[in-house]
């Protein structure tokens, strides 16, 4: 039995009891709806600042050029320019390739062994390249269109996204495809981590706890639009408080699904800048991806190096000329 | 490399992006912005005193009552609906909700709008003009 997701797991369900106790029954709604959100935000703020910047503070002294493909050499040999950029220019390019369409995760590669049992194989697997773009770009989708209880009036892209996003029009409330999309993308990343035994093997509760958090958030999102419904003028009130900085609880109260909601939201927030997810900082800092391959045409100084101080054969001479000459020992300069 | 400044401009950038809610409201929101705006009844509806069901029953889930009229006019081809207080209405949105909210602009645009909800079924079905 693997504990660390059922650690995880245990982890995400406490904390929306928590919530929704707190908010239904001991009546914290000022802390689960103002105080809260306000803390993660803040924690997430100073925190991704502080990580991006010792990040930044870290030495790379030379170009780190692992490639996958051709550098730029001799005129008659093909260079590859985006596997193995020379100018930065080719290095946006390959930084937006990895950043928007995770070509590193297309090159994947699962290692097997051959049906004799003899050899090794390596297989090209796309399923944790799909997994994560279905995941990414419908979490994107489903974060942009929260902007509508975050401004008021609604911004024109946030009504065309949602008109884009209920295209199927089917259901009432209408249907919006990135919704599902996450959870089904959360979901099977989650369990290649529950099946695979070389995934189980290297995950750790800190892979399995963000991936809960987020499916925790799919789900109540989910069960508030469709079927356990709650106010959205009333959110929508509380949210634009926080917003325009006049928090306020709406009369009337709120269901405590939305305080579930809210809480892993802001758990999921507060814990970006101390965990894995920080790689959405990160990736633009990635040593492998954001250099030219260029050490060859031009030289590059250690912006590290300090001036050490030197003592040239040539200072040496000067130094002791008249005595080496004494002792009969060469000199280049006489 | 030493890219201190790019790092810094980077986080600057992302942080504006991510406080869009505060500023764009301060420079473009509406003063009352975190008031919702009160649905207004018209005259018939005040006389009626009560929707299809609870008040708070409507405001969550009026979308979903709508849904199961159309399954059942429409599948079934029961026109007849029966509330939980026993009255009966015709299961129809332009005859029965718009009879009752015929100011669809005050009532249901009012809580539309602000929650950027925009119903398609107004591509079929009619609504009252407003009169003024
Ligand atoms: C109390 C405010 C309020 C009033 C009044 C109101 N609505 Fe709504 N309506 C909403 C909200 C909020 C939603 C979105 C619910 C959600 O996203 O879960 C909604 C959603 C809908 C939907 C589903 C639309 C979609 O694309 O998902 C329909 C249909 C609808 N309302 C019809 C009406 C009609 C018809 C009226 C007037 C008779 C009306 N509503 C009055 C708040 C209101
Ligand atoms: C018989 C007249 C009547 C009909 C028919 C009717 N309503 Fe109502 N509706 C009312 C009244 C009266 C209220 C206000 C109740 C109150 O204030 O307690 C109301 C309240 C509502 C609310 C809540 C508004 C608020 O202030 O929070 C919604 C949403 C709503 N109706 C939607 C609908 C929809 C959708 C239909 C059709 C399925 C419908 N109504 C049919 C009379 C009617
Ligand atoms: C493509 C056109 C179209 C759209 C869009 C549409 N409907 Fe309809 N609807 C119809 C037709 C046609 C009927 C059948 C009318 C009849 O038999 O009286 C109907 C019937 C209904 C009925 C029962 C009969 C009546 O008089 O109202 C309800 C309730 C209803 N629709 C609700 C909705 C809602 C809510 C939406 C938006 C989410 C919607 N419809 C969108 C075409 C449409």
């Amino acid at each position: 039995m693997n504990t660390a997701y059922l650690y995880s797991l245990i982890a995400v369900v406490l904390l929306g009891l928590l919530a929704y106790i707190g908010a239904e029954a001991a009546g914290l709604e000022v802390l689960f709806g103002v105080i809260i959100p306000y803390l993660a935000l803040i924690v997430f703020l100073v925190g991704f600042a502080n990580k991006m910047l010792d990040w930044g503070k870290s030495a790379v002294p030379f170009r780190i050029t692992t490639t996958s493909g051709q550098q730029k050499s001799l005129p008659w040999i093909k260079h590859n320019r985006f596997d193995s950029p020379f100018t930065n220019g080719q290095v946006v390019v390959r930084m937006l390739l990895e950043i928007l369409l995770f070509r590193s995760l297309f090159k994947n590669t699962r290692t097997g062994f051959a049906k004799d049992n003899q050899h090794i194989t390596y297989k090209w697997v796309l399923w944790l390249w799909l997994f994560a773009l279905m995941f990414h770009y419908s979490f994107f989708v489903v974060a942009v269109r929260h902007l509508r209880f975050f401004a008021e009036p609604v911004p024109f892209f946030v009504s065309f996204l949602e008109q884009i996003d209920g295209m199927l029009q089917i259901l009432l409330p209408n249907l919006f495809i990135s919704g599902v999309v996450l959870l089904a993308g959360a979901s099977l990343l989650l369990l290649r981590r529950v099946f695979l035994p070389k995934l189980v093997y290297i995950s750790r509760p800190a892979d399995y706890f963000p991936l809960f958090l987020i499916i925790g958030i799919a789900v109540t999102g989910l069960m508030m639009r469709y079927i356990s419904k709650v106010d959205v003028v009333r959110i929508k009130e509380l949210t634009m408080g926080l917003a325009t900085l006049q928090p306020s609880i709406p009369e009337g109260g709120i269901s405590g699904l939305f305080y579930v909601h809210f809480f892993f939201v802001c758990i999921l927030v507060a814990y970006i800048p101390f965990s894995k997810l920080m790689h959405m900082g990160g990736i633009f800092l990635s040593p492998t991806r954001n250099m030219a391959n260029n050490s060859r045409a031009k030289r590059h100084v250690n912006p590290w190096n300090y001036p050490v101080k030197t003592h040239t054969y040539e200072e040496y001479e000067e130094d002791f000329r008249d005595k080496m000459i004494e002792a009969g020992l060469p000199v280049e300069k006489e | 490399m030493n890219d201190k400044n790019k790092i810094i401009a980077g986080l600057v950038i992302f942080f504006l992006v991510l406080l869009f809610p505060f500023w764009f409201n301060l420079i473009f929101g509406a003063a009352d912005a975190s008031t919702a705006p009160e649905p207004k009844l018209t005259d018939k509806a005040k006389e009626a005193e009560t929707c299809v069901a609870e008040t708070d029953h409507m405001r969550t889930e009026h979308m979903q009552i709508l849904d199961q009229w159309r399954d059942i006019v429409v599948r079934d081809g029961k026109r007849v609906y029966v509330a939980e207080n026993g009255k009966e209405y015709e299961a129809s949105l332009s005859n029965t909700c718009m009879d009752c909210h015929s100011n669809k602009e005050e009532f249901c645009d009012s809580c539309h709008n602000y929650t950027s909800v925009d119903p398609y079924c107004w591509d079929c079905h009619t609504y009252p003009e407003e009169t003024k």
